[in-house]
């Protein structure tokens, strides 16, 4: 028992929505930033690019209850600034704060200055600055949360509360790139059969650059077309941002809290994640287009969200029995 | 930055004599002040707060909702403590201690203390946070006051008084640290000359005073014994200070939900299940520790922590009950407690207390309210208090009532001069009242932390230091030698 410190369940769980809350910010940013510059390629319809934008936030009705229609302001308003909206981007980085204050003594000092340093920038900021200064916005929001992220694989002894951090930067990204993947298909779809010509191509190239994969997925494939990007962004081994590489790391994770070896489960989140990885080891993309992407991806979206509810059932949660708890740490 | 024009105005002053001369504890500081150039001593305040506020060193403001966290004001001129003069104090607060802890112990015991006729039997059941659950019990080493930071300040008179003792949680010592490391890096080429006392030690003493009381059993099991903090969690005034310290210690902050008590003993949730928990620092109130002993509609303790407690399973610090020594009616006592337990005279003395409930006092208080301050005897944060030079007719009406109506729940002292320090004011150095709040621990022995908080009224001629009062603080520099001759 000694040497090994022990992990309160309370603090995990901050830790788990921290690391969250960060990854989210980070994705919405580049979500609008990726946007705004898409416009200027884009001249038709300007605001018809703005809905989608909500649709992968998932407050569709939300936001058409409080603003109506999108257009570029209301939606940057909207993802941003709005504190009522608990996935804006202020919030986000108001409930990583909230929660990274709570486990202030747990992460690193260096992690915690980073946290608040920018929730403290975005509170003093009197509102949404003039159009030409918002790419340049995005971009340091997007550039604060690498260094986060940085700054906790640098400073945070890599143990198992490290894991719970890496657990929620993990499953949220794998949640986001799948519903940026999910709209943006969907609404590319009718244009399937004009591929390769240069709308398309700008359009889906604008996909990858959400996700920062956009050179990657050059290297690795040369031309757009969207079977390849499935591909890249489902199914890839080693893109950092792909569902399965961020599943494969997940799945590390959870097997490093337990100790459990990999293959293998104790707890049925463990089993739910490992499922995933799974499927996603063995699976091909023209497997997953002959199904139909957005029924996988829906799919995808009600396992994540399965292994999520595990993780708070099986770590989280202060246990209903805990006489049932303490003999089972007895034996371990 | 120069002194020119710095008034003492008839007041103490921790830096300058009454003729104006620096005293020669500050010399070294004073010339240091004065070297620098024009804007360079406020360039260094502005980074102090900045760094504060983005390092989050804040305190909470009840019924803020403006983002409700502060920075705790600032202010880099130090107060300067000879080692002579340190001694003296060391000595006096380890006398006090000890004599308060053997009360407090005699109290929840024999009460030899009244029986003999020392102090009225009275005075202790109505004091407010006496605890009848704490009768019999016997903490470990019989130690109840483990961290104790007692406010001192210093008159006109060039004395130092103990003003109170603050037995039950008090706080601030994290600002003692950070200030420190503040000062350093404003002021190096000064530390290197004048052989400052270091106060980084503090989270390592704290560890091991709370070590020192952990279950024998605890040693047995595994090498070391585990202790955590016990925080009312992060909406609490307080809450930096937790999380602070228990970083420092490397011990787990815990909130009530994360501990339960089973078979006796205390255990906190972890995410591999139950752990045994020894040692609790506890930064939550008596009456919130445990439902079941103390307030029963509290959310924040853990039902059935005294009992473990009583049965030696787990240690407390602060013990439970230690407060009954934080009334100001029994504050009046001390001296003669002193005298009792230690057979000797008090070495600080405690300012003149006149108790409301002696019909004599009473008189004499009613009389002279626009001279005196009157305070509740069981309130802290500078709330519940009367400063009868600067108050109006109408506020000394309302204190005469509350007086008469509940005398016990009223003291009254005259109202000191506190002493003065030199403090940044725009582009100038204006003298304020300050006092100093010196923690001590208790675990093997008595040990005080060589400084402390000092606290200073920020707004002109106000005597109220506390934070949620318009106070900031200072570092405070005691001396590690004599100063030569």
């Amino acid at each position: 028992m000694t040497g090994d410190t022990a992990l309160l369940s309370r603090v995990a769980d901050s830790l788990y929505w921290m690391a969250r809350y960060m990854e989210r910010a980070e994705n919405v940013a580049r979500f609008i930033g990726v946007n705004l510059n898409l416009q200027f390629d884009l001249p038709l319809d300007p605001a018809g690019q703005w809905q989608p934008l909500i649709d992968t936030s998932g407050d569709t009705a939300i936001f058409l209850e409080r603003y109506g229609a999108a257009n570029q302001s209301n939606v940057i308003q909207f993802l941003t600034y709005d504190s009522d909206n608990l996935n804006s981007i202020f919030s986000c980085l108001r409930a990583a704060r909230e929660n990274a204050r709570s486990v202030r003594e747990t992460i690193s000092s260096e992690m915690w200055a980073q946290v608040n340093s920018m929730y403290l920038q975005m509170q003093a900021q009197p509102g949404m600055p003039e159009p030409e200064s918002l790419p340049e916005l995005f971009h340091s929001i997007r550039l604060g949360c690498h260094m986060f992220q940085g700054i906790t694989d640098a400073t945070m002894t890599h143990s198992e509360a490290w894991h719970f951090v890496r657990l929620g930067r993990k499953l949220e990204r794998a949640d986001k790139t799948s519903r940026i993947l999910d709209v943006k298909y969907f609404m590319l779809l009718p244009s399937l059969r004009d591929v390769g010509t240069p709308y398309d191509d700008i359009q889906w190239s604008a996909v990858l650059k959400s996700v920062s994969g956009f050179e990657m997925y050059r290297k690795k494939f040369g031309r757009i077309h969207p079977r390849d990007i499935v591909d890249f962004l489902v199914m890839d081994r080693e893109f950092p941002r792909s569902i399965h590489y961020s599943i494969r790391t997940a799945d590390e994770s959870i097997h490093a809290v337990t100790g459990t070896p990999m293959g293998a489960f104790t707890w049925p989140s463990e089993r739910l994640t490992g499922l995933l990885r799974a499927e996603l080891d063995f699976t091909s993309v023209d497997q997953i287009l002959r199904e139909g992407l957005h029924d996988y991806l829906d799919k995808l979206q009600v396992k994540m969200n399965a292994i999520d509810r595990g993780l708070s059932e099986d770590f989280f949660a202060a246990a209903p029995d805990d006489r049932a708890v303490a003999v089972q740490s007895q034996r371990s | 930055m120069q002194f020119h024009g710095y008034q003492t105005e008839g007041f103490r002053d921790e830096m300058f004599d009454e003729s104006g001369s620096v005293r020669p504890e500050a010399k070294l500081l004073v010339e240091t002040i004065c070297s620098l150039e024009d804007g360079q001593l406020q360039r260094c305040q502005r980074a102090a707060e900045r760094l504060l506020l983005q390092l989050g060193i804040t305190f909470n403001v009840y019924g803020d909702s403006a983002g409700a966290e502060r920075i705790f004001p600032f202010d880099l001129i130090p107060r300067i403590v000879r080692a002579e003069e340190w001694e003296w104090i060391e000595r006096g607060l380890k006398q006090r201690i000890h004599a308060l802890n053997e009360f407090i112990d005699d109290i929840y015991h024999d009460q030899k203390i009244v029986k003999d006729g020392v102090i009225p039997e009275e005075v202790i059941r109505s004091a407010a946070f006496y605890r009848p659950q704490c009768i019999g019990i016997n903490p470990p080493k019989r130690v109840w006051c483990h961290i104790t930071g007692t406010d001192l300040v210093r008159h006109g008179d060039g004395q130092i008084y103990v003003l109170e003792d603050n037995l039950r949680v008090p706080s601030g010592v994290s600002y003692v640290l950070e200030n420190r490391e503040l000062m350093k890096r404003t002021f190096p080429q000064v530390f290197e000359g004048l052989h400052v006392r270091p106060v980084d030690d503090y989270p390592s003493n704290l560890l091991a005073t709370l070590e020192s009381i952990a279950p024998p059993s605890s040693w047995q099991k595994s090498q070391k014994p585990t202790v955590v903090l016990l925080t009312p969690g992060m909406y609490n005034s307080a809450y930096f200070e937790h999380s602070f310290l228990a970083q420092k210690m490397g011990v787990q902050l815990v909130e009530g939900r994360d501990l339960a008590v089973l078979d006796g003993y205390v255990w906190m949730r972890t995410t591999k299940g139950l752990r045994k928990v020894d040692v609790i620092y506890r930064r939550i109130d008596d009456d919130f520790l445990d439902p079941e002993a103390f307030r029963p509609d509290s959310l924040l303790g853990v039902p059935g922590l005294v009992d473990a407690y009583r049965a030696g399973n787990v240690a407390l610090a602060n013990a439970p009950g230690n407060g009954v020594a934080d009334d100001k009616v029994v504050y009046a006592y001390v001296p003669e407690m002193i005298r009792y337990y230690e057979g000797a005279d008090a070495i600080l003395p405690n300012v003149p207390t006149f108790l409301c409930w002696r019909d004599q006092d009473r008189r004499h208080v009613l009389q002279n309210l626009d001279k005196l301050v009157v305070k509740a005897a069981n309130e802290a944060g500078g709330y519940g208090m009367l400063v009868g030079p600067h108050s109006t007719e109408a506020q000394r009406q309302e204190f005469a009532a509350k007086i008469e109506t509940n005398p016990r729940n009223y003291i009254a002292q005259p109202t000191l001069a506190l002493s003065r320090v030199p403090t940044l004011v725009n582009n100038n150095f204006e003298g304020r009242h300050v006092d100093l709040r010196p923690y001590i621990l208790y675990g093997h022995d008595i040990t005080v932390l060589p400084g402390g908080l000092t606290r200073v009224a920020l707004r002109k001629g106000s005597l109220v230091v506390n934070s949620s009062q318009g106070g900031g603080s200072k570092d405070t520099w005691v001396l590690a030698d004599p100063l030569a001759k």
